[in-house]
């Protein structure tokens, strides 16, 4: 990755080279966010529809998105149950192993913010952004396994607004179901959308 | 493998000198732990010497909560409790709530209930299922098992609009009554359902290599289940002909005919193999369960929002996939308990860890681990 960066960095200091960078930010999101490996981070019950998702009915390999329990392999870690005070520091650690670039997925009202437990409890931690930096957000308690696609959808959408340049980021594309995208500023490009409206 | 090397706990039990002795640490976060159980393991060679589980990486403090809802808002909590048969924890409440309350429940409730928790012991028992083979290395059996288990949901969600977190069973009654057609399609998937049984039966318990890999692996002995108080599959996989819904009945169990199936070896296979004969004996009563069941009310009419029970205490308990699962309550007179115990089934079923796994492989103690069907929601609540 740092090579890709500093590569990213000099670019952007030439004339003319957007055209260079966004061809390769293109390739690269579109890379990275087709093959999404998860780190099935299950503590509790969202560990069960995690599963589901998983399996035959909804078959997440579909969309290349592979539950792998090593944070080595793994592109992003799907948070998904309640996380203890206990439990907090493993899920850090397991976050630290996982190897760049990373994103978080926090399924459940408890891994969101404590959900059911936040009151009355001394034990859970209030939210896994607590202390990682959480990328899509799932309500539900448990959420369906379909909004567990459509987080990874959403996080396809986040990842290609990356780029490698480091003041090249661009904005974000909004998707709201059901309607006509809407667009805030320079549209990157087409990732995602043709299969969201496949699975819909 | 997550290995916390430098842990206190890998430290506590030092080297023997002339032994080789290997601390391993599995988990929290480990595939084959069915959720966050660490156990740490003495290994000399392969060999497990020592397995010790540490628990409480999913202590949510249900129970201490419990003392600030009132007696309605409990029921929701209880369903996180047990996350792969919520039914049973709900039951189990409400079952303490009433005695504790005096309440009487209406028959169809009662039918009801059983119904939906015969459902739930099979989607239960059939993660279990999934979850032993996928540990033996069958991956395939899991897809099988899975696609029962999702029958249920289906079924779950068309009653109570939930796949996983029912809230079903309240003080009282149930919460809803069946939409139409519900019943003709749980009769046509307990038809189904054994057909996918015997198809799991052949796939994978006829299997040499699953023989292989859990025949004569940690053998439980009938004495040591009493003695540590192994309840459900766990007992019944070692010969100990105990279950609460024919030798302590509960509800309108007593109007069923069905069998209790006990194993002979206390080995994994036989505990698994007890789950698979369980489903088929869940089908002929939730067939009966249906015939019987009459129209009528589904929930104790005039009951109070805001339950009050006098001062005292009840302790109810039912058999749910796991085993005996108790609610002991302690009432104050108010509308919130004052107490709630929860004697959990997969506490004690995990207790029996270190007494099985020693002597076996490595690679035998998530097997072993599996066949104990622990749900950590439940074991530390």
């Amino acid at each position: 990755m740092a090579l890709i960066d500093r590569l990213g960095e000099t670019l952007d200091k030439g004339q003319g080279s957007g055209i260079i960078l966004s061809t390769v930010d293109s390739l690269l999101d579109w890379a990275r966010g087709k093959s999404l490996w998860a780190m099935p981070m299950g503590t509790a019950c969202c560990a069960m529809e995690l599963i589901a998702a998983s399996f035959n009915k909804f078959d997440f390999d579909r969309h290349g998105t592979f539950p792998r329990p090593d944070p080595r392999h793994t592109d992003v870690m799907i948070v998904a149950g309640t996380i203890t005070k206990k439990m907090a520091p493993a899920v850090k650690q397991l976050y630290e192993q996982m190897a760049d670039p990373k994103w978080v997925i926090a399924m459940g009202n408890c891994a969101v913010s404590g959900g059911i437990f936040y009151y009355d409890t001394y034990s859970v931690v209030r939210g896994v952004d607590e202390f990682l930096p959480v990328d899509v957000y799932i309500a539900g308690c448990p959420p369906r396994p379909e909004s567990l696609q459509d987080a990874v959808f959403r996080l396809r959408e986040r990842i290609a607004t990356e780029s490698i340049a480091p003041d090249r980021r661009r904005e974000a594309v909004l998707t709201l179901p059901g309607s006509a995208d809407i667009s805030f500023g320079v549209r990157p490009g087409d990732h995602g959308a043709d299969e969201q409206g496949g699975a819909r | 493998m997550t290995a916390e090397i430098g842990s206190d706990a890998c430290f506590t039990n030092r080297i023997d000198p002339g032994v080789d002795e290997l601390v391993v640490n599995v988990g929290p976060s480990h595939p084959s732990t069915h959720g966050v159980c660490r156990v740490i393991v003495h290994l000399d060679g392969e060999v497990v010497t020592k397995a010790e589980p540490v628990i409480g990486y999913l202590h949510r403090g249900i129970e201490k909560m419990a003392e600030n809802r009132t007696y309605l808002q409990v029921v929701p909590l209880t369903d996180r409790l047990d996350y792969v048969g919520s039914m049973y924890a709900n039951w189990a409440y409400c079952r303490a709530v009433e005695r504790l309350a005096g309440i009487q429940v209406p028959e169809r409730a009662e039918y009801l209930r059983v119904i939906v928790c015969e459902m739930q012991r099979i989607a239960s028992h059939m993660m279990s299922l999934g979850s032993a083979a996928a540990d033996t290395g069958a991956a395939t059996m899991f897809i099988y098992a899975f696609d029962q288990r999702e029958r249920v949901i289906e079924a779950f969600e068309e009653l109570c609009g939930a796949r996983l977190t029912y809230n079903y069973v309240r003080p009282g009654g149930v919460s809803f009554e069946i939409p139409e057609g519900w019943t003709e399609r749980v009769l046509q998937f307990c038809r189904d359902h054994r057909e996918g049984l015997e198809q799991m039966d052949r796939l994978f318990f006829g299997n040499v290599i699953a023989k292989d890999r859990m025949k004569h692996i940690g053998v439980l002995s009938p004495e040591d289940a009493v003695a540590w108080g192994a309840s459900g599959p766990v007992a019944r996989g070692s010969g100990v002909n105990w279950d609460m819904r024919k030798h302590d009945p509960y509800s309108v169990y007593p109007r069923f005919d069905f069998d209790v199936p006990t194993g002979s070896n206390g080995d994994c296979y036989d505990r698994a193999r007890v789950r698979l004969f369980e489903c088929y004996e869940s089908c002929r009563i939730i067939e009966q369960a249906i015939s019987q069941m009459h129209p009528g009310p589904i929930r104790t009419p005039g009951l109070p929002r805001l339950l009050a029970p006098r001062p005292g205490d009840a302790y109810d308990h039912i058999e749910s996939a796991r085993g005996a699962l108790g609610v002991y309550l302690v009432s104050d007179g108010s509308v919130r308990p004052y107490r709630m115990k929860v004697r959990s089934p997969a506490f004690c079923n995990l207790a029996l860890l270190p007494l099985l796994a020693e002597g076996h492989m490595l690679s035998d103690l998530v097997v072993i681990l599996g066949s104990l069907d622990p749900v950590f929601g439940e074991v530390d609540r």
